[in-house]
């Protein structure tokens, strides 16, 4: 189960290389996420509109009556008022993606933020988002969404089954566009040369081998040799890592267990923590220090390499 | 705090400043210890960026913000050499990829941005497609010209290529008088802005249309030309054949030079991105397409905005100017937009054309 969503997290991730030459790994957004972030902002963008609407009929604006008025006025507000629709249908997506977060609400909602695809030789040198790419990506929802729309209303007043099949077909085509490519690029990702990635926001968690000094003092002082620390991995410390520092009671006992048990030592009781994390800094100090020469150990099934 | 100094990340470790460092019973994490405090001084210039508050961030900071940017990017490739410490890795792939959408970001807001389109980038942008342009306008006067002809030699074919709803009482065989009505003033604009609006709708998806099928490689785009042009070379004969053609001209040139312009814009962006999906040159497909698609978007957006002005001029002076004021009206547009295209932004920088 966990190597399988690894293994598909790994399908995920791309690397892309900064100006610097700092490569950076960037996690795709997963064609879920970005379908739930269309959803909610075109429910934005709707009860937008229908409090507008609310609201001019509430100061006394009727719009259907706006077309019967004389002189003309009433109609240009009208025209001013469809006018102000289109725009706001399509600004929305354009204004928000060129924002310092590069994502709509929805987006940010969701998690995920449109980045540019890297080009060049090796396609993976990174390139800055321009406003001319947020403004291709978005044009094309007009015709991936919007135009076979058009297709079913006239087919509605004409009552022609060609119309629906054309319409449905086209639907059908851009929508599924992201599951036929690697990067799950929709048509507009392909013309703009984006894609959508997760948007990072990590924060940065304490430092363990500080938090080991304090626990440890009055207590015993653990000593572990060379034999014992070859065993492990750097899998295994960052198993290790990820359950000190969620700090559950029940897995660092199963988890003393495992390793008194692999090192073969006497399982003491009462102390696990403060055992986990001295054999954690032992561990990573280990690793650390062979990493410095060149030897890296990627888990338990291993053997150190050169 | 203090001014963050370049450090050189292979030197001799420094000599630890806060016991704080000393107490870390591991080299990476006194390494860490030592930088922490720039990278979070990082992660809050870019948090504030993020929610749009540039403007009330200190000058040092900005200025500082490429710097730390690069140390934090340093901070990242030493790391990942020295230490096993998943978390704090995983926070600096986080904080240095954040940092450089600031850094690499969009560099202006939409209006901002807009501005600086309107003021040349559109029209630099239009004529690095000038080659395009040529070959949309060729099947326009194309189809103008098959229209004509088809109808001068076959009257039926009018019914072919001028749907119903485009007609209403412009058909074969309605009398002079009729056919003038229907260019004529209208008494008032009551009804008008649902005419409007239904064309302002036609119009767009026309040009949506274009600009969507220059993806199967432009010859979609350029039928789809040839056949609206048709449909008004077969009006044209229309008015023609009772001489009725120059007032006809004024009633169209109102908005019609906006317009067709606008048709003939979004026929070349889409023929631009099919001719370089076509011949990508030396580029991947993929990044021809790319390209083409950006400068070709950039032509669009002008085109929705030209339809927005050919749809308030459609909506009013068509129906309630006079001859004069309609050629004259249409003239100047086609001069306006013209002008535009061809002066404007000429010796401004190439940096929202490229």
């Amino acid at each position: 189960m966990t190597a399988i969503a690894r293994h598909m997290d790994a399908k995920r991730r791309r690397e892309v290389v900064t100006p610097e030459g700092v490569p950076l790994s960037i996690t795709l957004a997963t064609r879920g996420s970005r379908l739930m972030a269309l959803v909610l902002d075109y429910c934005i963008i709707f009860l937008t509109v229908l409090i507008v609407t609310v609201s001019l009929i509430f100061i006394g604006i009727n719009l259907e009556q706006l077309d019967s008025l004389d002189g003309g006025g009433g109609e240009f507000l009208l025209v001013l008022f469809f006018i102000a629709m289109f725009v706001l249908l399509n600004g929305y997506f354009i204004f928000f993606e060129m924002g310092p977060r590069g994502a709509t609400p929805g987006k940010r909602m969701v998690g995920i933020r449109v980045a540019a695809r890297p080009r060049g030789e090796l396609a993976r040198s990174g390139e800055r988002l321009t406003a001319e790419a947020v403004i291709a990506r978005n044009l094309l929802r007009q015709i991936e969404i919007f135009l076979p729309l058009s297709f079913f209303s006239s087919a509605g007043e004409g009552g022609a089954g060609s119309a629906w099949i054309v319409g449905s077909l086209w639907f059908a085509t851009f929508m599924l566009f992201p599951f036929f490519n690697r990067d799950a690029l929709r048509a507009g990702d392909v013309v703009a040369g984006t894609w959508v990635v997760e948007a990072p926001r990590r924060k940065l968690a304490d430092v363990l081998s500080l938090a080991s000094d304090e626990s440890k003092r009055g207590v015993t002082d653990y000593r572990f040799g060379d034999e014992e620390l070859s065993i492990y991995g750097e899998y295994e410390l960052q198993q290790l890592e990820r359950v000190l520092r969620d700090g559950d009671d029940k897995t660092l006992d199963a988890v003393h267990k495992a390793i008194v048990r692999k090192i073969g030592w006497q399982a003491g009781s009462g102390d696990e923590r403060a055992f986990l994390e001295a054999f954690y800094t032992a561990l990573r100090a280990k690793l650390e220090g062979d990493m410095r020469l060149g030897q890296r150990k990627a888990d338990k099934h291993t053997q150190a390499q050169r | 705090m203090k001014p963050p100094a370049l450090r050189n990340p292979f030197a001799a470790k420094p000599l630890p400043e806060q016991p704080d460092i000393e107490a870390a019973a591991l080299r990476s994490d006194r390494f860490r210890l030592e930088r922490e405090g720039e990278w979070r001084r990082l992660e809050r210039i870019v948090s504030r960026m993020e929610r749009g508050r540039i403007r009330g961030l200190p000058d040092e900071d900005i200025a500082d913000l490429p710097v730390l940017y690069r140390q934090a990017a340093s901070s990242l490739a030493v790391a990942r050499e020295t230490s096993l410490d998943a978390a704090t890795l995983a926070f600096l792939e986080d904080l240095v990829e954040r940092a450089w959408y600031q850094v690499y970001g969009p560099r202006n807001g939409l209006f901002r941005w807009l501005g600086g389109f309107f003021r040349g980038g559109w029209s630099r942008a239009v004529r690095a497609i000038w080659l395009d342009i040529v070959l949309a306008f060729a099947a326009m006067a194309a189809g103008v010209a098959a229209g004509w002809l088809l109808v001068a030699r076959n009257v039926e074919w009018y019914f072919t290529l001028v749907p119903g709803a485009m007609a209403g009482g412009r058909v074969p065989g309605a009398s002079r008088a009729d056919l003038a009505e229907t260019l004529g003033v209208a008494d008032s604009a009551g009804g008008l802005s649902a005419f409007a609006a239904y064309l302002f709708y036609n119009n767009a998806s026309v040009c949506i249309l274009a600009f969507a099928l220059g993806f199967a490689f432009g010859v979609p785009t350029l039928l789809l030309l040839i056949y609206n042009m048709a449909m008004l070379g077969a009006m044209a004969w229309l008015f023609n054949s009772v001489g009725l053609l120059p007032e006809f001209m004024a009633w169209l040139s109102v908005h019609g030079t906006t317009e067709f312009a606008a048709i003939l814009l979004a026929g070349a962006a889409g023929v631009h991105v099919g001719r370089n999906m076509a011949f990508p040159g030396e580029a991947s497909i993929l990044a021809a397409t790319a390209q083409a698609g950006r400068r070709a978007a950039l032509v669009m957006l002008g085109c929705v905005f030209m339809l927005i002005v050919a749809a308030i001029l459609e909506a009013f002076p068509r129906q309630l100017a006079g001859f004069e004021t309609r050629v004259l009206i249409g003239v100047f547009m086609l001069i306006a937009w013209v002008a535009l295209f061809a002066l404007v932004g000429r010796r401004g920088s190439a940096e929202t054309a490229s």
